[in-house]
């Protein structure tokens, strides 16, 4: 029996590594690194984050890598601790994004009919408010508790996480195997698990990565102006918030924590660009 | 065309309705409200009974939404609580304020951005292209109040030539003005830029690929009128869709850059009603924030309608 060789040009899965560039390497040495930071975090911190410990604010301390923040407190500890908040809840959030949106998409694209114009509908009001605008409502109703936080970048990001899957289940949908599948028989769920949720699963990873950087932005951003995540909570969003008086001094305290969250979200886009550099174009295909 | 252009403009006014009732809503489930706030220490029932007739805050909630959005209308945007004055005369300067920010923010970055994208697809792969690559890369990633941080750092501390913070008063000058205007708007330039270069890359790059530039190319044109004249006017529709887009995204950005340089504008007017509690101004505000948003969004869908011929008809 002679071999058939299927010209497939997908890359063996022994040298995935080489597929990676520089700047994927770059990206994933970042990100490790956070990771690492955030689980080892109280073990790794110098100095408890809560404690004050130079006796001038701002102040420049031998003992204190950064320097001291706005009432004497270790950056660097705060940092380290600061990660764990904010990558938490960014990736909570992301992921409870994913779970909302990504069901109901596929949802609405599976089942049709009513069920989808009604998601949709109110998919595109959701869509047709400004992310911030929305939380901001949520918030000043529900207060500013991390469940909150949340809860409302999940609701807010949702929207377009929905669009999205929607639009790739519908493509795989209207393909002539689901058609077959449907003819042979199988119900609602089989076709889901079995057929479309294997196709779409490529193009909503990487774009997890992007929400991922998006919501952790967001989140910073939420905690910048107040109705993040709360003081005394080590958070780099609102360390950035506290500190950002001492700008007028020429304290560099602010810089660290919007630093911090600089490099990890230049991190994740150096990966994801690497990634879909390499993918197919079909993606670009799905959104145009 | 145009009437899917009017059908457009219908949904549009429908999420204007459909957002107002969210503004409305949003601020009415806050637990407590503005009648115990304003009496603070002195609410008893009677006191409270008594400020809310007078508020008009005993009406059920359809009837407040009602003559809330009545009053919208006409341009009456209640009274401020916290302040005791009407929210118009808030409002205006600080919309003013914001909008030139907007402004001066628009006519900066679109040229700026849309050079960049055209010159990276215009000689793709070269060393402008991976050049300009880089730039948009850290204008994604970098969160605004980084920029704005940096910026301070740079040009306020260490060069001392501008104010960290606006120092705006009724009577400040031109010179202050551009003072106090320069580094907010070139944080907001830059977290723009990336985004707006790297969709009119891919947009120009996407047409270049069609068969009629291959034609032109194989005519003997030279690659500048290929990109300014057939790419050019082919792109113009999807790239108003995508400034508008980002016109849009403006909207969110602000609320930052404005909180971080104390900035006179809307949006601090509306955090500062947030976090007083004071509902009306915090209504008005969100109304225009959203109606803004979604009169760009419209903007952006009628130009991609318009602009491409095989959309003008429905399928």
């Amino acid at each position: 029996m002679t071999e058939i060789d299927l010209g497939d040009d997908r890359p063996a899965r022994r040298d995935w590594h080489r597929r990676i560039g520089p700047g994927g390497w770059i990206g994933i040495a970042v990100i490790l690194f956070w990771a690492l930071v955030a689980l080892l975090g109280p073990w790794i911190a110098p100095y408890d984050p809560g404690a004050t410990i130079a006796d001038m604010p701002y102040a420049a301390d031998d003992r204190l890598l950064l320097g001291a923040d706005y009432i004497g407190r270790d950056i660097w500890s705060r940092v380290i601790i600061g990660a764990r908040t904010t990558l938490g809840l960014s990736l909570a959030a992301t992921v409870l994004t994913y779970l909302i949106g990504a069901t109901l998409g596929v949802c609405a694209a599976t089942i049709g009919g009513w069920a989808d114009a009604g998601l949709s509908r109110v998919n595109d009001v959701l869509l047709s408010l400004p992310n911030i605008m929305l939380a901001l409502l949520v918030i000043a109703a529900f207060g500013t508790s991390n469940l909150v936080v949340i809860a409302t970048t999940a609701v807010v990001f949702s929207s377009s996480v929905f669009r999205f899957s929607r639009a790739l289940a519908m493509n795989v949908m209207v393909q002539d195997f689901v058609e077959v599948a449907a003819i042979r028989g199988e119900r609602f769920p089989w076709i889901v698990f079995h057929e479309v949720l294997p196709n779409i699963a490529m193009p909503l990873v990487s774009d997890f990565g992007m929400k991922l950087v998006f919501i952790m932005l967001f989140i910073s951003g939420l905690s910048f102006i107040g109705l993040g995540v709360q003081p005394p909570t080590p958070d780099w969003g609102s360390m950035v918030r506290e500190n950002v008086q001492g700008l007028a001094y020429g304290s560099y305290a602010a810089l660290w924590p919007a630093g911090a969250i600089a490099t990890l979200t230049l991190a994740i886009n150096l990966v994801v660009d690497d990634l879909s550099a390499k993918s197919s174009k079909a993606i670009t295909q799905t959104m145009g | 065309m145009w009437k899917m252009v009017l059908k457009r403009l219908g949904i549009g006014v429908v999420m204007l309705f459909a957002v107002s009732l969210i503004v409305f809503t949003g601020t009415e489930i806050l637990p407590g409200d503005v009648a115990e706030i304003i009496l603070g220490q002195s609410a008893t029932p009677e006191t409270l009974r008594v400020l809310r007739a007078e508020l008009g805050l005993d009406q059920p909630a359809y009837l407040r939404y009602l003559f809330w959005l009545g009053d919208l209308v006409q341009g009456d945007l209640g009274m401020s609580h916290a302040r005791n004055v009407p929210i118009a005369e808030l409002v205006a300067p600080r919309l003013q304020n914001t909008f030139l920010l907007a402004g001066c923010v628009a006519v900066i970055a679109v040229p700026l951005s849309l050079s960049a994208g055209l010159l990276a697809a215009m000689y793709p792969g070269t060393w402008t292209d991976r050049a300009i690559s880089w730039m948009t890369l850290g204008s994604i990633s970098f969160p605004e109040f980084f920029t704005a941080t940096v910026l301070v750092l740079v040009f306020s501390i260490e060069l001392g030539l501008l104010p960290p913070i606006s120092n705006l008063r009724g009577d400040s000058d031109l010179g202050e003005w551009a003072a106090a205007l320069a580094l907010p708007v070139a944080t907001l330039t830059i977290s723009l830029f990336g985004q707006l270069v790297r969709l009119t890359r891919a947009t120009t790059l996407n047409i270049m690929n069609e068969p009629y530039v291959e034609m032109a190319v194989l005519k003997g044109l030279s690659r500048r009128r290929i990109v300014f004249l057939h790419v050019g006017l082919n792109a113009f529709g999807p790239i108003v869709n995508v400034v508008a887009l980002n016109m849009a995204y403006l909207v969110g950005g602000v609320v930052i850059v404005e909180t971080i340089f104390a900035f006179p504008g809307l949006a601090k007017l509306m955090i500062d009603g947030v976090q007083t509690r004071d509902l009306p101004v915090v209504q008005a505000c969100a109304m225009i924030f959203c109606a803004t948003y979604v009169l760009l969004i419209l903007v952006a869908d009628i130009a991609a309608i318009l602009a491409n011929a095989r959309l003008r008809h429905a399928r």
